[in-house]
């Protein structure tokens, strides 16, 4: 860990805000893109039934 | 020979993109790590700014890529108005959020590198302020396509926002330039390396090479989450056009 001295605070806490919203950005479009898929497939296979 | 018109084919747009998607993420992966990796813990601080300056390895590539998704947004957005391609106007709002987290994230960190170094959070700066005013378009921009149910009249209605919002996207860009007051500095990053010869504001070689890997990393996260959404919107569109149908029936 380097040595941030007297602004540590300002970093840590700059690469914590911002890779806390990369993540959850990712992990939210993880799943609902999951969600609408499985979705999609529920619709599609229940329109194939029915004709 | 292939027209790129071919891609706005839902099912070629899925095709194509879901080859390529595990290349351009793990090249976001590497790109993001080696330049994070690199600026936080192998680059000396700032003679003027201390250890701050590591900020910039977050705080650059997220303005950019604020101003770059906006710039994305509208040209997938003059296609949809020229051409009615379904996919273009879909991966403009794919594309919508994560512009909005990349300007939260250069407002944020801006707030927080600008307090030590400025002694204040906020200052009505040019940039400051037309980057702020920027996320508000973007907050619209996701709420205006929410708030309309047919999917044609909010493409419309969403791509004439963005030909709005185009102006503060290119004032958040050049309002330094254009008004030569405030807080925040001038452009120094392209300037940067052994480009020029005035080395009083450029940007020096030492950070400058973990900031374009980290640019190029926060370039191809941004690529692969739209083509993740863009397919998700693609799907979600057709759901909706199913159910619709059955409805009816």
């Amino acid at each position: 860990m380097p040595d941030l001295g007297k602004y540590a605070d300002a970093v840590l806490s700059s690469y914590a805000v911002s890779l806390g919203l990369i993540v959850a950005l990712v992990v939210l479009s993880i799943l609902r893109a999951r969600k609408v898929r499985s979705a999609l497939e529920e619709v599609e296979a229940r329109v194939k039934k029915d004709g | 020979m292939s027209s790129i018109w071919e891609y706005a084919n839902p099912k070629k747009f899925i095709a194509t993109t879901s080859r390529l998607l595990p290349w351009v993420t793990g090249l976001a992966v590497v790109l993001m790590t080696v330049g994070l990796v690199w600026g936080f813990f192998f680059t000396p601080d700032d003679f003027r700014q201390g250890s701050t300056v590591k900020i910039i390895y977050i705080h650059v590539p997220a303005a950019m890529m604020a101003i770059n998704t906006w710039a994305m947004m509208l040209v997938t957005s003059l296609v949809w108005i020229v051409r009615r391609h379904h996919v273009s106007a879909l991966a403009a709002r794919a594309a919508a959020p994560i512009g909005a987290v990349m300007t939260v994230i250069a407002l944020a960190t801006g707030a927080i590198w600008g307090q030590p170094m400025w002694g204040t959070w906020w200052e009505w700066d040019p940039r400051l302020t037309s980057f702020l005013i920027l996320f508000l378009f973007y907050l619209g921009y996701i709420a205006l396509w929410s708030a309309i149910e047919d999917d044609d009249t909010a493409a419309d209605l969403t791509s004439i926002l963005c030909l709005v919002g185009s102006v503060f996207a290119i004032l958040s860009r050049y309002a330094v330039n254009f008004w030569n007051q405030g807080l925040h500095q001038g452009a120094s990053v392209l300037r940067a390396g052994a480009l020029v010869g005035d080395t009083e504001e450029r940007v020096s070689n030492v950070f400058a090479t973990p900031l374009f890997i980290s640019m190029a990393g926060f370039v191809m996260l941004f690529i692969a989450l739209v083509f993740l959404r863009t397919q998700t919107e693609i799907r979600a569109r057709r759901m909706r056009a199913l159910l619709a149908r059955e409805r009816m029936q």
